[in-house]
């Protein structure tokens, strides 16, 4: 049993590929864990970065600057009343967020935070990715419907209007990326989200840069569409707040709310797991060709621990100049131990056979939570398309620039 | 990695996709339909999947569940559900039906007892993990042409349909 | 003024926005959709109501359900002494307290026939543009947040701020600041106070472009405000329409320079005109009014006379029967306080002319044949107070 269990942390391969139900069980656990976590995360960190660029405080009541205030948030809705409108449609009003959460975690299945990293290694991963989470919009469809009141209406009525074109022009970037993992010896490319990362570590290149300007602009229309595919701003139609209130969620209060705001930051993630995947090098370092050598890989393997204690570092100094009345003594003390515990973990990510199996699921983490911050940006940034103009870009210009990318990346495959 | 309670899930999934197929005919409401549609249409992918065939089950989920269902969807929505639940759901005509269903299954028992000698007994065994390559073998070497004459013919359908739906363009 | 009269109402050429456009009868043609936008909506700014009826995002027509803020302000009018009542004007246009004061002031004094001192009329004046500059950021702020820029809300927001400060400093209050009596000003300005309203110019005029910056050349932006809303000058004159929606559609009408009241005489800006009268016309003659009003306050703080700062009036007003009307031109429009009075201490009758609810009524015109997301648009570009459109 213990050979059983200590054999895979010398595989290389993920535990569903290996075959090893055990492992396979632990990272089905740990990536709930984490995708929690990270989804709470956001939330504060959301309204923190929003509220600087504000040139306002956000959340500082609930603990030391508001550390604690995606907890009470999370308490206070799941012991507010579960109210559903007499006139709903319940069956369909009560599995619509299930849906959208079964959805939004199904497909951290495939995302490869590592070589090994991902609970399985599928053929299809990237048509998996794309499939179940454009199975979300029916969720959201549902929940419109089913709150059967106007507003409602109409957001799930944009939201499918909006997720199903935007689909198409994600569609095309994506192929231009799998057309490029074709691009060896053999002829044939992959979708398998490992195999796309290994065939980008085989080209010494991110796909972003490959046929420069061309991976470019495959990533630039990946980029909008993800933020179209997610509902957020500036293409936040759907729960456009102040057209529709709340959009398709207006009905929807406390632990039912809470569930689709989780399905929309862990969707937010997985849309941009797959970006970072197809063409930020998913795990891998940055510059991996012109830093390379063994004093860089060093190097760069020491940042994940190091980042942790500078987060350490924050926290500690934070901690001491927290105010020193005795009714902060608590916070103060929780502040100090958070601190600790990162510190712990830097330290940690310093021991060498850790270091070697984690880093890569840092620097994954890392590109990912960038693609996060320029969510946050946009959206302190942009004003809110209109309906009639969120089409135009969709099919006017994102598709037929995905097509043209498509080709022109086909023609340059086979010249160069 | 070998397959776990293939049988169980074969009959599972199976029994999913017929009863959702039966609830998509008998609900009246058609958005519970269209939901059932929907259910129905992932079971089939599911059992895409035990055939070794992901690309197969991937696209059914993308285009059927996600797309097409979602305009389906798009559109029941507007109709006003009131009105659909008073009218009439089952016309008359069941012995038409009748005789369909009888031939339907009529063809099925004939493909069932003279397919053993028609198909191997064992199907072409293909590896999962070439099984999108496989497709894309056939798709663009093999039937190439015919491939793309089916596209030809979508492409003409969807200007068809755009030129009368819309008076001017 | 001829202008305004000359045109006959049923000769406009309204069908140019009346006649829809055909919409394609499909087998689809759904219920025609009427939507409850407010009382309660973010975006109406207030408890306006509007019931729409739509189809799909297509507007078909909208109806303003109006009065929810009725507080009969004009009724309360004729059973207080005009000395009484002018607390209350402050309550109708809550955002620019301070233009609702001096049109009602100037009107009583028009009515007594006294005229205030140099002085009040120059103070009157530094605080009214200020005024105006608080009322043209909360607009921005409010209007790009409907359009979903969130953002310039709160910088608007902190350098508002700053004015409000002034004014709490001045009179005591910060929104609702009865701040002139009839007469003049019943404060003299506090120490610094020149001081303080320059370091603010110096401080707001870069804070401007910084708004410009977040939007003006911003892509959604533009699209979003470009030809929506659009409103032609013959359709304004029309209605009645004034202000910065009269002026984006290309009519240089400001009651500032048109009959000057107050010390406006005085000062040289300029009028800023729209060309299309659509909603982006209207941010950009907004923004530029917010340009002038600090350079109406540069100069007024430069020569701001010595002397009284109040007129010989008497304890208990009188006025001499008979009727007057005394418009100015508030920051959203013509403000204007038509008052008959009866020889005794209370006014017979008082009706406002808010600029608020003449704008409103072009609400419909201007969102007919639109989309859903261009009535918050508009209703944003309108820049109504609900205080103001009910009284």
């Amino acid at each position: 049993m213990l050979d059983y269990i200590t054999s895979y942390l010398k595989s290389d391969l993920t535990p569903g590929s290996a075959g090893n139900l055990f492992w396979a069980f632990v990272y089905i656990v740990l990536i709930f864990l984490g995708l929690s976590v990270a989804v709470i995360a956001m939330n504060w960190l959301e309204r923190k970065i929003l509220a600087h660029m504000q040139v306002r405080l956000g959340p500082m009541r609930v603990g030391p600057h508001g550390l604690l205030q995606p907890i009470a948030d999370a308490l206070k809705l799941l012991i507010k009343e579960d109210i559903m409108p007499s006139a709903a449609d319940p069956w369909v009003f009560w599995s619509a967020p299930l849906l959208v959460v079964i959805t939004a975690f199904t497909v951290f299945v495939v995302v490869p935070f590592g070589p090994t990293h991902a609970v399985t290694d599928m053929n299809i991963g990237v048509l998996f990715m794309l499939g179940v989470s454009s199975l979300s919009v029916l969720g959201v469809v549902m929940a419109g419907w089913a709150s059967n009141s106007h507003y409602p209406l109409m957001g799930a009525l944009r939201s499918s209007a909006q997720m199903v074109s935007y689909e198409i022009a994600m569609g095309l970037a994506v192929i231009s990326a799998v057309l490029m993992t074709s691009l060896n010896n053999e002829g044939t490319g992959t979708l398998s989200m490992i195999g796309i990362v290994q065939a980008q570590q085989a080209q010494h290149v991110w796909f972003a840069f490959k046929f420069f300007p061309l991976g470019l602009i495959a990533f630039f229309i990946f980029a909008v569409a993800m933020v179209a595919e997610t509902n957020r701003a500036p293409f936040d139609l759907p729960e456009a707040e102040s057209e529709l209130t709340a959009g398709f969620h207006t009905e929807y209060s406390g632990f039912r709310w809470s569930l689709f705001f989780l399905a929309e930051y862990s969707a937010m993630i997985a849309v941009s797991s797959i970006a970072v995947t197809l063409w930020l090098g998913g795990w891998m370092r940055p510059f991996p060709n012109a830093l390379n050598g063994e004093t860089w890989d060093l190097v760069f393997s020491l940042v994940p621990g190091l980042t942790f204690l500078l987060l350490a570092a924050i926290t500690f100094y934070s901690t001491a100049r927290m105010p020193k009345h005795p009714y902060f003594k608590v916070q103060t003390i929780g502040l100090g131990g958070f601190g600790a515990v990162l510190a712990l973990i830097g330290v940690a990510l310093f021991i060498p056979p850790v270091r070697d199996r984690v880093q890569d699921i840092f620097w994954f983490s890392a590109k990912v939570a960038f693609s996060m911050y320029m969510y946050i940006w946009y959206r302190g940034t942009f004003p809110r398309y209109r309906f009639d103009q969120l089409m135009k870009v969709g099919w006017k210009v994102l598709l037929p620039l995905g097509i043209g990318v498509l080709v022109l990346t086909a023609i340059a495959g086979i010249l160069f | 990695m070998a397959p776990v309670a293939t049988t169980f899930f074969f009959y599972f999934l199976s029994a999913l996709t017929v009863l959702s197929g039966v609830l998509v005919i008998t609900r009246k409401n058609a958005v519970h339909s269209a939901l059932a549609l929907i259910v129905s249409l992932l079971g089939q992918a599911a059992l895409y999947l035990m055939l070794y065939a992901p690309f197969v089950a991937g696209v059914q989920i993308i285009l059927y569940a996600g797309g097409i269902m979602v305009l389906f969807l798009f559109v029941i929505m507007l109709v006003s559900i009131e009105k659909a639940q008073k009218e009439e759901q089952f016309n008359q005509q069941w012995l038409v039906g009748l005789a369909a269903a009888l031939a339907l299954g009529a063809l099925f028992v004939l493909v069932y007892v003279k397919g053993r000698a028609l198909f191997p007994d064992r199907g072409i065994l293909m590896p999962e993990q070439s099984n999108t390559q496989q497709v894309a073998v056939l798709l663009y070497g093999n039937y190439m042409f015919t491939f793309e004459i089916a596209s030809l013919l979508l492409l003409v359908a969807i200007i068809g349909a755009v030129v009368m739906a819309k008076k001017r363009i | 003024m001829t202008d305004r009269t000359t045109i006959d109402r049923t000769t406009i050429d309204r069908t140019s926005h009346l006649e829809l456009e055909q919409h394609d009868k499909t087998f689809l043609d759904s219920n025609e959709l009427i939507i409850n936008m407010g009382p309660q909506h973010p975006a109406t700014h207030g408890v306006l109501r509007v019931v729409l009826k739509l189809d799909g995002e297509k507007v078909l027509g909208t109806e303003c359900v109006i009065g929810y803020l009725h507080r009969g302000v004009e009724k309360i009018a004729e059973h207080r002494t005009y000395t009484m009542f002018n607390p209350y004007v402050d309550r109708m246009d809550y955002v620019a307290a301070v233009s609702n004061g001096l049109g009602y002031c100037g009107a009583v004094e028009k009515l007594l026939n006294v005229e205030a001192p140099r002085r009040a009329q120059y103070i009157r004046v530094i605080l009214t543009e200020l005024n105006r500059l608080a009322s043209h950021m909360l607009w921005l702020g409010t209007h790009a947040l409907d359009i979903g820029a969130i953002t310039p809300l709160f910088y608007t927001f902190r350098d508002r701020e700053e004015i409000l400060k002034i004014f709490e400093k001045y009179c005591g209050a910060r929104l609702t600041t009865h701040a002139f009596r009839i007469g003049g000003c019943s404060y003299e300005t506090y120490d610094g106070f020149e001081r303080e309203v320059k370091k603010f110019l110096d401080f707001v005029a870069p804070k401007i472009d910084e708004y410009e910056e977040l939007l003006t050349t911003n892509r959604i932006w533009v699209e979003r405000t470009k030809d929506v809303g659009k409103i032609s000058a013959r359709e304004c004159i029309a209605l009645g329409v004034t202000g910065p929606v009269l002026r984006a559609s290309g009519v240089k009408w400001d009651l500032r320079k048109a009959q000057p009241y107050a010390a406006y005489a005085d000062f040289d800006f300029e009028i800023p005109v729209g060309e299309n009268g659509d909603t982006y016309d209207r941010y950009i003659v907004r923004m530029q009014e917010m340009r002038q009003s600090l350079r109406i306050i540069d100069q007024a703080i430069g020569k701001i006379p010595d002397g009284p700062i109040m007129a010989k009036v008497a304890k208990v007003m009188k006025p001499p029967v008979g009727e007057i009307y005394h418009s100015i031109e508030a920051p959203k429009g013509e403000l204007g306080y038509f008052i008959v009075s009866d020889g005794s201490t209370q006014p017979y009758r008082v009706r406002v002319r808010p600029p608020s609810f003449v704008n409103l009524q072009a609400l419909d015109m201007m969102v007919r044949g639109a989309l859903v997301a261009d009535v918050i648009a508009v209703i944003g570009t309108l820049d109504i107070v609900l205080g103001e459109v009910d009284r």
